[in-house]
């Protein structure tokens, strides 16, 4: 969806060169719609940004409520894989998909760079 | 819970479900020409009327648009607001082409929720559809006593 030198497409690819990484996708965060990805096949990109969006945004109203600020990454362990996602500016989500088995920490530095570098 | 109403009692299931899974505050199903068949979370006859008409109108004129550039039809016509965003998509089916509006609140839903769960409305009320039969002719003395008919179905009257 995005090409490999755009901004968005440099991001991508430095998270999803992180083995058991399955693909990563910018997702804007009001309306839940992809703006960038890079995924393996048999992911659901938009099914995956819709539901990434809406869960963002129910998270970031608990965690207001709940008087901690803002969200700064989430990771969602499933039984074959997890989710983890970081905040990107004012509009955007990073999300990763992954391996069950991945180096966490090493895909939440890549998604906290690439969020810091504005993707 | 928003209680979902309709004139033809095969689309209730699969529009109950869309109405819970994408979080959408009103939802208008209907023919191109506006006949409505379902709605969910309107209060007044009048809305519905009013609804269904512009809805109508933005898919005959987009349509129209659409022709003029040469294209096949738009799938989805979109349009956010401050607080609401409304989508409107027509789409076919055995009993004919049908519209679906739909109004959602962004604190509750947001475009991606109502596009992804639209695919699986289309599917449901495809398969729920009955065949199409030979088209009614409309009288103009039956005109008001349908529509008043139907008004009074919408609104469990």
């Amino acid at each position: 969806m995005s090409t490999p030198h755009s901004p968005l497409g440099r991001a991508l690819d430095l998270i999803t060169r992180v083995r058991g990484v399955r693909g990563a996708m910018v997702v804007s965060r009001a309306d839940g719609l992809v703006v960038a990805e890079q995924l393996m096949e048999g992911i659901k990109g938009g099914a995956l940004a819709a539901l990434a969006s809406s869960l963002a945004g129910r998270l970031q109203r608990a965690m207001v409520s709940a008087g901690l600020g803002p969200s700064q990454f989430w990771h969602l362990q499933c039984d074959q894989g997890a989710l983890l996602v970081v905040p990107a500016g004012e509009g955007l989500l990073l999300v990763a998909v992954t391996e069950a088995d991945v180096n966490v920490g090493l895909v939440r530095l890549e998604l906290l760079r690439a969020a810091e570098t504005g993707a | 819970m928003t209680v979902v109403r309709a004139v033809e009692t095969w689309t209730l299931e699969p529009l109950t479900q869309y109405v819970t899974e994408a979080g959408a505050r009103l939802v208008l199903l209907m023919t191109p020409a506006g006949q409505v068949l379902a709605q969910s979370g309107f209060s007044r006859a009048v809305d519905v009327m009013a609804a269904s008409a512009l809805g109508a109108a933005i898919v005959a004129s987009t349509n129209e648009l659409a022709r003029q550039m040469g294209q096949p039809p738009f799938a989805g016509l979109t349009h956010q607001g401050r607080r609401h965003g409304i989508f409107l998509s027509a789409f076919d089916t055995d009993r004919g082409t049908l519209v679906v509006l739909v109004v959602y609140e962004l604190d509750a839903s947001s475009l991606g929720l109502v596009q992804l769960f639209l695919e699986q409305l289309v599917a449901d009320l495809r398969a729920a559809s009955p065949k199409a039969g030979v088209p009614k002719h409309v009288l103009a003395a039956d005109f008001e006593r349908e529509l008043n008919d139907s008004l009074n179905s919408l609104f469990g009257r």
